[in-house]
């Protein structure tokens, strides 16, 4: 049949979408991956920006290391697990990977880390959110270093329980993130002594959020709860402002970014409580980073390619305090030192994985409120690390409770 | 409170308003891909990304040129339909003597190359488009409170499905473009210039593609993959109307939307599925669809 002409055409054009550029391993190099969203819905969280910061970092850091250059491998993952679990087992096999950026969407990552511990190359998590990567998904060579669904819970649900927004509906996307997200929100709320009224599960993107919007309008609750992200948390909140919801109810992004309220504009994103594990205009340093970034890409970094720049510095001081790129010594010095650069101040890698270093919950600023352009976040309160991320929760072997 | 099967009917009329602005949207896009497939035999896969260039237009004409809403509704479609006319000439007019698969295979790669284009040059965390000053607001309805844009965009669709309609069914013009893809050579004959009328139809779907996009550009973020998640459920409801079929894709479009809204009160999870689930059973029961004729 024709069809299968169409089929075959289609897989070939996939085919050469994946291909990435290679490089061929050598012993005189330290061989640094990225595998991230690159074209998708979010390629603007990290992407390219994250490319070029991972690249800065490595220039700064002097371009070499015991006395091996540094490279880069770069691929897309499409936001498929399998191909970001190939590409990674394919650049551990053939060119000598030496440590593995995981940028965004939690179900590659977790695909990742699978390929970490089989091959024993470390691999630091900046873009995924879901905790579940240092929970019953950790491995020894899995760090999580910029934020998790736990820690914008903690941040974002207590912050407005505590201010008196006791009664919340979710509006969740109807996949395995919307639900942790809101899950884990819940808990906060509850736990807070607040209470979950409704909930209503929203088929990833969705053209229109107006019907489930005025459900949770009818619901009466105090907070809605916003447990999607990208272009689904864009589009639900413009119908929320163009409603009228917004003035009724406070809106709660559980995972907001900067280019989110880029894209909305002051005006929509006015008032959004968020998370943030990091913020371009919070002192000195980060302005300085952020106008470096500035210069190269024409926007203000997202707390991801922040974190792309403090992890491959982090890893590449961690390889030249233990003189090798072994990773079991690699590891157990990240799991030593301190971290304290433009990112974190005092941050730590706990036996877990996670990264603990300070979270800041942010109100979104109104026009009139904004002085100069990105100027979008108000900081409400500063978490720290320990009260953001938690407890260890016994749930990952290697750090029992 | 007034409930019907245990919904209270204040729920049910809100949802029918918001089903009727999204059904607005479904019965614009199918009208032209109905016009385009119904007097070309074209399955333009490339509708969504045209509705994308539309929205895009008006963006890019409001940002760098100042051009305001108004002028946009007007000039974006031009715009676009030019685009589409060059698109048949470059490409669509050399796949009319082939199997149907071709121009949908054409069709669909160059949706591909617009938004990856669109991608390219504006990201992917698309941008805001303001409601126009004279439209903003809202009116309580009663049982809702409606924004005054979404209303604007029942009455802006209706309007143009209506003209589309009258246009193709009940005027000489539309006897003209009937008679051709009856029999385009004996019209040809007669000495009616036939390749000009299908470049003209063309451009209008287009035109009709980009006019959708402009209107949703306020309701929605514009990003380069706004049309492609829209072109399938458009689809199904061509389909659903039956091929081809101006009337028939304006009445399911609408009706369409009403349906999704329901679902999304009663069964939320299953409100992207439901148009499916309708286009099978259709497909079951009347093959030529619910307008179709055969």
């Amino acid at each position: 049949m024709k069809l299968n002409t169409l089929a075959i055409g289609l897989a070939a054009a996939f085919a050469t979408m994946v291909s990435a550029q290679a490089a061929f391993a050598a012993p005189n190099e330290v061989v640094i991956g990225d595998i991230d969203d690159l074209s998708g819905t979010y390629a603007d969280v990290a992407g390219a920006g994250a490319v070029e910061v991972m690249k800065m970092a490595i220039a700064d850091f002097g371009g070499t290391v015991l006395g091996r250059k540094i490279v880069t491998l770069v691929a897309d993952h499409q936001n498929k697990p399998d191909i970001g679990a190939s590409k990674f087992r394919e650049w551990a096999d053939q060119n000598g990977l030496n440590l593995l950026l995981g940028g965004s969407n939690t179900g590659v990552n977790i695909a990742m880390a699978k390929v970490a511990a089989a091959k024993k190359v470390p691999l630091i998590v900046i873009g995924a959110g879901g905790a579940s990567l240092t929970n019953e998904d950790c491995t020894a060579y899995t760090v999580h270093y910029v934020y998790d669904t736990t820690a914008l819970a903690n941040g974002t649900a207590t912050t407005i329980v505590q201010n008196g927004g006791k009664t919340w509906f979710y509006l969740t996307a109807d996949y395995a993130f919307g639900t942790q997200l809101q899950n884990a929100a819940s808990k906060v709320v509850e736990a807070n002594g607040g209470k979950t009224v409704g909930a209503v599960r929203v088929p990833l993107a969705a053209s229109d959020f107006s019907s489930f919007l005025l459900q949770a309008q009818g619901s009466g609750a105090q907070v809605l709860g916003l447990a999607n992200a990208g272009e689904d948390l864009n589009n639900s909140l413009k119908a929320a402002n163009e409603f009228g919801i917004t003035k009724k109810m406070k809106p709660a992004a559980l995972l907001a970014f900067i280019t989110n309220i880029d894209s909305l504009g002051l005006q929509t994103a006015q008032g959004l409580y968020l998370t943030t594990g990091w913020y371009w205009d919070l002192n000195a340093d980060t302005r300085a980073f952020a106008k470096r970034y500035f210069e190269k890409m024409k926007k203000e970094p997202t707390m991801d390619h922040a974190g792309y720049y403090s992890a491959t510095m982090t890893y590449l001081k961690a390889v030249k305090a233990v003189g090798t790129t072994d990773s079991d010594k690699v590891m157990a010095e990240l799991k030593k030192m301190k971290i304290n650069d433009m990112f974190a101040k005092g941050g730590y890698i706990r036996a877990d994985g996670v990264m603990i270093h300070d979270m800041y919950v942010m109100q979104v600023k109104s026009p009139q409120e904004s002085k100069y352009p990105w100027d979008y976040y108000k900081v409400l309160k500063v978490m720290s690390g320990e009260e953001a991320f938690g407890p260890i929760t016994g749930a990952c072997p290697l750090a029992p409770k | 409170m007034t409930e019907i099967f245990g919904i209270p009917v204040a729920v049910i009329l809100g949802q029918l308003m918001l089903g009727l602005v999204n059904g607005s949207f479904y019965a614009m896009l199918s009208l032209g891909l109905a016009v385009i497939f119904g007097l070309m035999g074209i399955v333009n896969f490339a509708h969504g990304a045209f509705y994308a260039l539309g929205a895009f237009a008006a963006l890019l004409g409001l940002q760098k040129f100042g051009v305001n809403y108004w002028a946009a509704l007007v000039l974006a479609p031009l715009a676009v339909g030019l685009l589409g006319i060059v698109v048949e000439r470059l490409f669509l007019r050399r796949l009319y003597r082939l199997d149907p698969l071709y121009g949908l295979l054409m069709t669909f790669g160059l949706a591909l190359v617009i938004e990856g284009m669109l991608h390219q040059f504006f990201g992917a965390s698309g941008q805001s488009y303001p409601v126009p000053r004279a439209l903003e607001g809202a009116i309580n309805l009663g049982f809702m409170i409606l924004p005054i844009y979404r209303a604007w965009v029942i009455v802006v669709s209706v309007a143009v499905c209506f003209t589309t309609w009258f246009v193709i069914e009940r005027t000489r013009l539309g006897g003209t473009l009937r008679a051709a893809t009856e029999n385009a050579p004996l019209l040809q004959a007669f000495g009616v210039n036939v390749p000009l009328l299908v470049i003209a139809t063309y451009g209008g779907g287009v035109a009709l593609a980009a006019l959708a996009g402009v209107l949703s550009a306020p309701v929605i973020l514009v990003t380069s993959g706004m049309g492609s998640s829209l072109v399938i459920v458009v689809f199904a409801v061509v389909v659903i109307g039956g091929m081809g079929s101006i009337l028939g894709s304006i009445v399911s479009g609408l009706a369409l939307g009403v349906v999704e809204g329901f679902t999304k009160v009663i069964y939320p999870e299953a409100s992207n599925v439901v148009v499916f689930v309708i286009m099978a059973l259709v497909l079951i029961v009347r093959p030529a669809g619910l307008f179709g004729k055969e």
